[in-house]
């Protein structure tokens, strides 16, 4: 009687979880669905009433004319470029410098790490007015090296690494070192291979981040052939107000999605390492 | 022994020498990047400033201009209404979920995948797809809403009373899946005795939730409760592509409000003494985690 009752109680409580899940799991994925489907739709179905749910239709046009209309291509490239080089520039710098704070000993080391954990405290938006002076001090407005290098530069990269080469023993390095390996070749040979999960999250974050970034992007381009994904399809979403060509601009939605999706589904495990190793950042 | 020590300060200053090589890149790059832009900001927000003519000194005007500015009370009010509502249900939401999905739960990676779509979804897709649910006229949440008899369902992104209502829901509906997953890790971190303690006990689910679940969560709580309000008062994107800050100032957060007088009033000097007020909200926010930390679980 009493094993009845509980078996019960586990499946009640088995059945609410699975219903809230799936409710919850609804919401998050029906806006994508209910994306995919309009873009596939022609203007008139679209503002038909009541509103429908399925094409009539599966119309490759919305995605032909919105790469007609706008250098969707172009923008695409640029996002790729730009998060590309961002992922390498971070990953480089990072862990070189997180190597050197976790291995090595030199003066100052303590205060030197101090600054860049500093460095995570300030939000961005403060600095968006000097640095975009500065960007036009140096001619950078409305070129690569303005969407990339200052991206480049963060204290959460190098946090996270140090802390994964903090928790692999020396020893590893000794036989390095004991053949006359400098720092920098035992960092290369030993040191960085061993570090390869925890280059991957950093890689996987910083991707997602950079082709996601919308505010500097916006900033600092001006010309049509350097705006990123986000920027070109702001500008072609123009005011809210005014919008009309919706299909068109779910198919751009779609095209813009997918290499997160792709990077994402490829990285998934990375993904969730990383979270964790934020929200344990000291 | 001399001898020893000598070959100690050689090593020690080789280690220095191939320590600065590798420090290098990214000491500068943040020099250059981060720390001269966070003294210039505070430098310019002395002055006036319009890109075109030269900056001009005015000491603390700007500030004062602002604490007399009755805009800038509405914006930073705003600021605080969207914050405390992203950051409750983006609390709230997840806890549940992730309480429910560590019922040992079958397709886990499937739910995580589904929830964690907005999380990685660039901000100008999720923007467009929403506008166009929200549409008063073609959207399909007004038609649903029709459908359950509410007659004059409410215009949204167009109304005033609305239109924050709707950036919250984005918001939340972004930020789920991000909190879900660190709330199912610090759930995952409580060890399994003491839920075996309490069926001894003879505690039910719900007391089980409430005495243990809870309280062993609070350090994970608090730490995503102080991360969302930092990241809910830098909220620019969304506003920038749903409202721009309407109607009638009904969205205008502090960051678009920097924005907007940077960028489109081109009003340096003052947008920048708008940087400066973020920065120590956000200062003594995450000052309060530092303060903190130790009280947090370390999970994994």
């Amino acid at each position: 009687m009493e094993i009845k009752k509980k078996m019960g109680n586990v499946r009640i409580r088995k059945f609410i979880a699975y219903t809230i899940l799936i409710i919850g799991a609804l919401s998050m994925i029906l806006p994508f669905i209910w994306m995919v489907l309009t873009s596939f739709m022609t203007n008139s179905q679209i503002f038909s009433y009541p509103p429908q749910i399925i094409p009539k239709t599966f119309l490759w046009e919305n995605y032909t004319e919105v790469s007609e209309k706008i250098p969707l291509f172009r923008y695409f490239l640029n996002s790729l470029l730009v998060s590309i080089a961002t992922v390498i520039g971070q990953i480089i710098t990072c862990s070189m410098a997180a190597y050197a704070f976790a291995r090595l000993n030199f003066k100052y080391k303590e205060f030197i790490f101090l600054i860049f954990l500093a460095t995570m405290m300030i939000p961005p938006q403060v600095n968006i007015v000097p640095l975009f002076f500065l960007m036009r001090e140096l001619h950078w407005i409305d070129t690569y090296w303005a969407l990339i290098i200052p991206g480049i530069f963060g204290g959460f990269g190098i946090f996270l690494l140090r802390q994964w080469f903090l928790s692999f023993p020396a020893e590893l390095e000794d036989a390095a070192k004991i053949d006359g390996c400098n720092p920098l070749e035992t960092f290369w040979h030993i040191a960085l291979p061993l570090a390869l999960p925890a280059i991957v999250t950093l890689g996987i974050f910083s991707f997602i981040t950079s082709w996601n970034s919308f505010m500097w992007p916006l900033i600092v381009t001006n010309s049509e052939v350097m705006k990123t994904l986000p920027v070109g399809l702001a500008s072609f979403k123009g005011s809210f107000r005014e919008t009309t060509e919706w299909a068109q601009l779910m198919a751009a939605s779609v095209v813009s999605v997918i290499p997160v999706i792709v990077v994402f589904i490829l990285g998934q495990k990375y993904f969730v390492k990383g979270i964790m190793m934020g929200a344990i950042k000291e | 022994m001399n001898y020893l020590n000598n070959i100690r300060n050689k090593l020690f200053l080789k280690e220095s020498f191939w320590a600065a090589i590798m420090i290098l890149p990214a000491l500068v790059g943040t020099f250059f990047f981060i720390i001269i832009p966070v003294i210039g900001s505070f430098t310019i927000s002395l002055t006036r400033w319009n890109l075109i003519s030269s900056p001009k000194f005015v000491g603390l005007d700007n500030y004062i201009k602002l604490l007399s500015d009755q805009l800038f009370y509405d914006v930073l009010i705003t600021t605080f209404i969207y914050a405390i509502s992203v950051v409750i249900f983006s609390i709230a939401i997840p806890l549940i979920l992730a309480v429910a999905l560590n019922e040992k739960i079958k397709c886990l990676t499937a739910f995580r995948t589904a929830y964690f779509l907005p999380v990685i979804t660039p901000m100008i897709v999720a923007a467009i797809v929403w506008s166009w649910i929200f549409d008063p006229n073609n959207g399909i949440l007004n038609f649903m809403l029709t459908q359950i008899g509410i007659n004059s369902p409410p215009l949204w992104l167009f109304d005033d009373k609305w239109s924050l209502i709707a950036i919250i829901i984005v918001s939340v509906w972004k930020n789920i899946g991000y909190n879900m997953v660190i709330f199912l890790a610090g759930l995952q971190g409580i060890p399994e005795s003491l839920y075996e303690a309490a069926k001894i006990d003879g505690a039910n689910t719900i007391k089980k939730l409430w005495h243990i679940t809870i309280p062993m969560l609070t350090p994970t709580i608090f730490f995503v409760c102080i991360m969302s309000t930092i990241s809910a008062f830098q909220v620019f994107d969304l506003i920038y592509l749903m409202t721009e800050g309407g109607p009638e100032n009904s969205t205008m957060v502090i960051v678009y409000w920097l924005f907007k007088n940077a960028f489109e009033f081109f009003k340096l000097g003052y947008a920048s003494s708008i940087a400066y007020v973020l920065f120590v909200i956000i200062l003594i926010l995450t000052l309060i985690q530092w303060k903190l930390r130790k009280k947090w679980v370390m999970f994994e």
